[in-house]
């Protein structure tokens, strides 16, 4: 498998005043295209914070991150928001989903910076909605939904755009042990079926039991010894 | 690249409370201010209506009103030789020589007085003037003391209904009909015979002004350069009479917009205040959103766009409300002192579509000011400490 991220020599430090606050050192990591990855480590880790780098929302404060051959870093404003809104779909813990917006409108919203027809757009979101296995939901609010559910939605919102790579953080963590084992199996279907290249991060071993590898990070660095399965 | 509209409305309709008491104080400023304008634009119809197209009207050179000017009988008598005046098959000019001058009348249900216009006018007025008709009694008879009064007095003031009898000068004069003038300046007077009122307030030959026809308008240039070139004639003014009343509406109308619209301009601070206040809450309520859509790609601009989209909605909702309000007033007439003449002038609120298009502008004005510092920061937030702010 060729490799899809590359992270070489990625500093990342906050700020609090003049007080300087390092977060990941010198850290560097390949993800190879297909690949599923769990990302484990106790809080305050680094772990977080590189998904974040990884998936364009925030800046290193030294190395680089290549995707798919672009380096993100060197991307301006603009350049990152539109790379964003084509390789990269979003899982959050808490779904993230548009508490106005039904469950149709929520996965349409990233098509909306595509140049798709309007007929395009819904044969996709009905599509993704139907892998998701909630095409009888698709008028239904956030509010409606269970917490399973609305972690489906995000999903089929996260691969409606058909991404390049998947990021997913604590995707399963809002959830109980039943719904969390129905969203790690469609990540997995997604993984496997349809060849997503997926990066998440969790707390649950049993989460990233599912992962292919996971890797495990410490005050800012990857663990030597963290290859998974 | 743009957030759907539904998003917007869905966002305005969910915090419907804060909606609503946003859009309540925008539209009674916008109610005001449209109220405003209607009403100087009601003074300057009431005015314009007053005057004619087709009639030229001569003053004394410097005369605001008819009041304050004089013009002689022999001057009137020489004007009306000139060919380019109108006539009738008898080869007379259509032309008055009216006569203007104030009363002091009691205004019904109060202890206020109000100086009411009182105009002496000749045979021909009623032909330049078919704007006037009579609604009840009949028309005064020349030579008799007998008046007609303007249908927008008629019911403001003591003694002034139809057989009354109301003092002008020494004597006693009894109204004899009430005339509709339509909504111009003449429904707020009292008409009468121009040679009894010379009589009676000792003004010998001294008419007020001289009102008249053109056989042709396109002739005005020549009549005035006539007037202006004729010895006897050099201290008199021409004026198109529909202007003059207009420069007579000038002051009034450009008092109540001026005294108007200042008072809206710091009540629009106010609400400009109270859309940011609703923006703001707005922004910190979906500061998570803000950073999922961001995350998912939408640019700054979009973010930036969609919360100026809503703070406008709030404001065109808000213009919409004070305009439908305010359109109410177009039912309510009232009577003040005009002061371009220390006259008592009935007009009311005039709706015009060149008002509805301020309206909305200065709705949109409120809209912009009011929502822009917010959603600058929605715009301008970090992508990563938005989407923290849910966790």
């Amino acid at each position: 498998m060729s490799t899809l991220v590359q992270v070489n020599q990625v500093s990342k430090i906050y700020y609090r005043g003049t007080i300087e606050i390092p977060v990941l050192q010198n850290l560097s990591l390949d993800v190879p295209e297909g690949e599923f990855m769990a990302l484990m480590g106790p809080s305050g880790s680094g772990k977080t914070t590189l998904l974040n780098l990884i998936s364009g929302i925030d800046r290193p404060t030294s190395g680089s991150i290549v995707i798919a051959g672009t380096d993100i870093a060197k991307l301006n404003e603009t350049q990152l928001a539109k790379w964003r809104s084509q390789n990269i779909g979003f899982i959050f813990q808490f779904y993230n989903l548009i508490p106005v917006l039904t469950a149709y409108e929520n996965v349409e919203l990233p098509l909306e910076l595509t140049n798709l027809s309007k007929k395009e757009k819904k044969q996709r979101v009905e599509g993704v909605l139907n892998i998701v296995g909630l095409s009888d939901r698709m008028d239904h609010y956030p509010k409606q939904l269970s917490g399973g559910q609305q972690q489906r939605v995000a999903i089929a919102r996260a691969v409606v755009t058909d991404p390049t790579l998947i990021i997913g953080d604590e995707p399963t963590g809002d959830l109980d042990r039943k719904s969390a084992e129905e969203i790690l199996n469609l990540m997995d279907r997604l993984n496997r079926e349809f060849k997503k290249t997926i990066v998440m991060v969790t707390h649950d071993p049993h989460a990233a039991e599912k992962a292919h590898v996971t890797r495990h990070l410490e005050k800012g660095e990857l663990m030597v010894n963290g290859d998974g399965k | 690249m743009k957030i759907p509209i539904s998003y917007n409305w869905r966002n305005l309709w969910t915090r419907r409370l804060t909606t609503v008491l946003t859009v309540v104080g925008i539209s009674l400023v916008v109610f005001v201010f449209a109220a405003v304008l209607m009403l100087s634009q009601g003074v300057t119809e009431t005015m314009v209506a007053t005057g004619s197209e087709d009639n030229v009207i001569i003053i004394r050179k410097g005369s605001n009103s008819e009041l304050a000017s004089s013009i002689m009988r022999d001057q009137i008598d020489l004007i009306s030789t000139f060919p380019e005046l109108a006539r009738n098959k008898d080869n007379q000019p259509y032309g008055t020589g009216d006569v203007v001058t104030m009363i002091n009348l009691s205004k019904k249900g109060s202890k206020d007085m109000g100086n009411i216009i009182i105009r002496g006018i000749s045979s021909s007025a009623f032909e330049l003037r078919p704007q006037v008709s009579l609604v009840n009694g009949r028309w005064f008879k020349p030579g008799q003391m007998e008046v007609v009064v303007g249908n927008r007095i008629a019911e403001g003031f003591e003694n002034i209904e139809l057989n009354g009898q109301i003092e002008i000068g020494s004597k006693k004069w009894t109204v004899v009909g009430i005339m509709d003038a339509g909504k111009t300046g003449f429904a707020s007077e009292i008409w009468t015979d121009a040679e009894l009122i010379l009589n009676e307030f000792n003004r010998q030959n001294a008419f007020s002004s001289f009102t008249f026809r053109l056989a042709n308008m396109k002739d005005f240039e020549i009549i005035k350069t006539k007037i202006e070139n004729e010895k006897r004639l050099q201290e008199l003014e021409v004026k198109q009479e529909q202007k003059f009343y207009l420069e007579q509406s000038e002051m009034m109308a450009g008092f109540i917009k001026g005294l108007g619209l200042v008072i809206t301009i710091i009540f629009s601070f106010g609400a400009m205040i109270g859309a940011m206040i609703t923006m703001y809450a707005a922004v910190a309520n979906r500061t998570v959103e803000i950073g999922t859509l961001r995350a998912l790609g939408f640019p700054r601009r979009s973010i930036l766009t969609a919360f100026l989209i809503e703070a406008m909605a709030l404001s065109l909702i808000g213009a919409a409300a004070g305009l439908a309000l305010a359109s109410l007033l177009g039912f309510v007439s009232f009577s003040t002192t005009n002061f371009g003449t220390f006259s008592e002038l009935a007009f009311g609120f005039s709706l015009s579509p060149e008002i509805i298009g301020y309206t909305f502008l200065f709705a949109i004005v409120m809209g912009i000011f009011g929502g822009f510092l917010p959603a600058v920061r929605a715009s301008k937030m970090n992508i990563v400490n938005s989407l923290r702010a849910g966790g």
